[in-house]
């Protein structure tokens, strides 16, 4: 049976690899493990070894996901650029975007899982096992896009690399519509996402109908970013084929991306510092400092540099054309969108609260270790997706049929 | 079908070894409006065996329902609020909330500068004087609303909070996932969270509890003000009317035209809290002078 020796390959597969293979993974499982010795803490005494309290009620665990939510959808939309200006390699890019948006997806469940304050209740959420307020609640809506999105993305690489494997081309008429629908899909769950914080009343700070547009903007630049970075990681160490000018086209489109971010965020400046109403207070929180509180300050700030300066290095084609400013850029979007969406966006939707009172809120070691454990346990699946998915792109991990049964450590690189 | 998933997910989660019989039933247990009269009799005589064992009390947990006609409106007269926070701790006693770290109080009293009222920006959350009231400020007390239109109640995700037919917003402890949507949506911080293991001592334990209202919570769950339902629901007034020591606190039934609650209704200036969010609740602020 082929299916049984495809699986046994499979398994060998990931546990063969390079020294540097070994070494990332001894990485990740190292944090993972210490993240889980943290969460085990968290159980047991409850989320008072947070830095969340009352008055801030969601932290860091939240802006992981929201962030993480965005990545997920921008990972698929890639999709449309590699289709409209031909990258050479467009399956490759499909497989990749689409484990990639399956791997985020994965880490932004394991966020809200982490906030969770009674996941051994977890059943009451299941639909048809427990109760599911559909259509009022939007998390109930998260529920579903996400869990949808995620098989969504998953079934499509799975058929496509299961059809390579065994030398056949996948039946367009059933991938073309999945990739077609997973588009929308993409919008769908970072709206929904927006939504969660945007419908609520009590909220002034979110509860402006720019938020979900200026979601979209940002995940446009987070989602390529990371997407870069790993292109070229992965054209490195596993030689996976993709040119130069993709990524430079995608860097072109993360240009204009972020100036529609940018600008919307000043369209949010200009109608809240222009009018200010008691309504600026959250945002003179983040931005100035309120009362003598200002702990977001100087995060927000950096995150402001970061996005402007990656925008100009995207920009001017000089530096988007050159691999090494291309990738300080990529890192400065990564970390200043994660600010920006994160911390910037969660904490300050709490303070004030709604009866003036400021609790300052910044994550604790506990909320940290259990945040870097979730996203090296994504980062992980991804590189054990990668593993397999990339041989078997390239045509080196075949039926047996086909090619030799040895697995190698390494696969030749291909020239950029 | 749905119980053998169900089944399934407890052996899964739990571990069929490390468990007793009462804390798979508690796992296992439906949310309170969807049981039958035995289930709920069932489930509540677990629960006072577990606390009897727990606290060493013997617990009366009711499950009463709303009485017909009946609708709970709250009234609160600004003008003779002194700020003296005796209705804060009476509700911490007959509530059973958490006493240390952290301490969990359902109602908050705001110190406010005289002349500002709507900005509650500049509102004091831990005033401390010698003696209350102190000359230029005003108090305002601010508990759960029990809005007619609540938004803690739309957003939960597994309806484990929702309004009784007498207007009481109230939560199932049992059902709480604990992922407090409710609270980033409730504008007047109606809501805490037991972030821990909630601690009272034995002897300061109020042992008549409801089900719905003041029975000992768990941790990782939210709670919030039901009006007293243990109570109110047997003709008492809630702690906090008792013992607020000005007579500030007003209490009664809003479809009972000859109630206290319309009369101030009908004859006082009255206003809510944030009546532009269009949440209509059922808690009245006036000045009778």
């Amino acid at each position: 049976m082929e299916a049984w020796i495809f699986f046994k390959r499979t398994v060998r597969m990931v546990f063969v690899g390079t020294k540097a293979y070994y070494l990332w993974c001894a990485f990740l499982l190292a944090i993972i493990g210490a993240a889980i010795t943290f969460y085990t803490k968290q159980l047991d005494a409850g989320l008072i070894v947070t830095n969340m309290r009352d008055q801030v009620s969601w932290g860091l665990y939240i802006g992981n996901f929201t962030y993480l939510v965005g990545v997920a959808a921008a990972a698929v939309l890639l999709v449309i650029p590699a289709y409209i200006y031909h990258f050479d390699p467009i399956k490759e890019i499909v497989v990749l975007g689409e484990l990639l948006a399956a791997s985020a997806i994965i880490m932004a469940l394991m966020f809200v899982l982490a906030d969770l304050g009674r996941p051994d209740r977890f059943w009451h959420i299941i639909p048809f096992i427990g109760i599911l307020s559909f259509p009022n609640s939007l998390l109930a809506w998260d529920v579903i896009v996400l869990n949808g999105y995620l098989v969504l993305n998953t079934i499509v690489p799975i058929y496509i690399l299961i059809k390579t494997y065994f030398g056949k081309e996948p039946t367009k008429n059933f991938v073309i519509p999945l990739v077609l629908l997973s588009i929308p899909w993409a919008v769908g769950i970072h709206t929904v996402t927006a939504f969660l914080y945007n419908g609520l009343a009590a909220r002034p700070f979110w509860n402006a109908s720019i938020l979900a547009p200026r979601f979209l903007a940002s995940a446009f630049c987070s989602g390529p970013a990371m997407a870069l970075i790993i292109f070229q990681v992965l054209r490195k160490t596993a030689g996976m084929k993709i040119k130069n000018e993709a990524l430079f086209k995608v860097a072109e489109l993360m240009a204009y991306a972020m100036f529609i971010n940018l600008f919307l965020l000043g369209a949010e400046l200009f109608k809240e510092y222009y009018t200010a109403t008691i309504h600026l207070a959250p945002m003179q929180y983040l931005f100035q400092g309120l009362h003598g509180h200002h702990a977001l300050v100087p995060w927000i700030w950096s995150a402001m540099a970061m996005n402007i300066t990656a925008f100009l290095i995207f920009l001017i084609p000089g530096t988007r054309k050159n691999l090494i400013t291309l990738n300080i850029g990529s890192l400065l979007i990564i970390v200043g969108v994660w600010i920006e969406k994160g911390l910037g966006l969660i904490v300050p939707g709490f303070i004030p609260d709604p009866l003036g009172e400021i609790y300052e809120y910044l994550p604790n070691i506990n909320e940290i270790a259990i945040s870097l454990g979730i996203w090296a346990f994504g980062l992980f699946i991804f590189t054990l997706f990668m593993r397999i998915a990339i041989p078997i792109q390239r045509g080196d991990f075949v039926h047996s049929k086909y090619g030799k049964a040895d697995i190698k450590r390494q696969y030749e690189r291909i020239k950029p | 079908m749905k119980m053998m998933s169900m089944g399934a997910l407890a052996a899964l989660s739990l571990g069929s070894s490390s468990c007793t019989q009462a804390q798979m039933e508690e796992f296992l247990q439906k949310r309170f409006r969807e049981m039958t009269e035995a289930e709920k009799k069932e489930v509540i005589q677990r629960l006072e065996e577990t606390y009897l064992r727990k606290y060493g009390k013997k617990f009366g947990i009711s499950a009463q329902p709303a009485g017909y006609g009946v609708l709970w409106g709250y009234g609160l007269d600004l003008s003779r609020c002194i700020g003296c926070r005796r209705c804060v701790y009476a509700c911490v006693k007959e509530n059973n909330q958490s006493r240390i770290n952290p301490q969990l109080q359902w109602i908050r009293v705001v110190r406010l500068k005289k002349g500002s009222l709507i900005n509650l920006e500049n509102a004091e959350h831990y005033y401390n004087p010698e003696t209350v009231p102190e000359p230029g400020f005003m108090y305002m007390p601010v508990q759960c609303q029990h809005c007619e239109n609540p938004p803690c109640v739309r957003v939960c995700p597994v309806k484990a909070t929702w309004k009784e037919p007498d207007g009481i917003v109230v939560v199932d402890y049992n059902w709480c996932i604990g992922c407090r949507y409710c609270m980033a949506a409730c504008p007047y911080k109606g809501r805490v969270f037991n972030w821990s293991e909630p601690n009272i001592p034995a002897d300061e334990l109020n042992t008549d509890v409801h089900y719905l209202g003041n029975r000992p919570r768990m941790k990782n769950v939210v709670e919030k003000c039901t009006f007293c339902v243990q109570r109110v629901r047997n003709g008492r007034y809630p702690a906090c009317v008792e013992a607020c020591p000005t007579g500030a606190r007003k209490f009664g039934n809003l479809l009972d035209p000859s109630s206290e609650i319309r009369y101030l209704i009908e004859n006082k200036r009255v206003f809510r809290l944030k009546e532009d969010l269009n949440t209509e609740p059922k808690f009245y602020y006036f000045f009778s002078a």
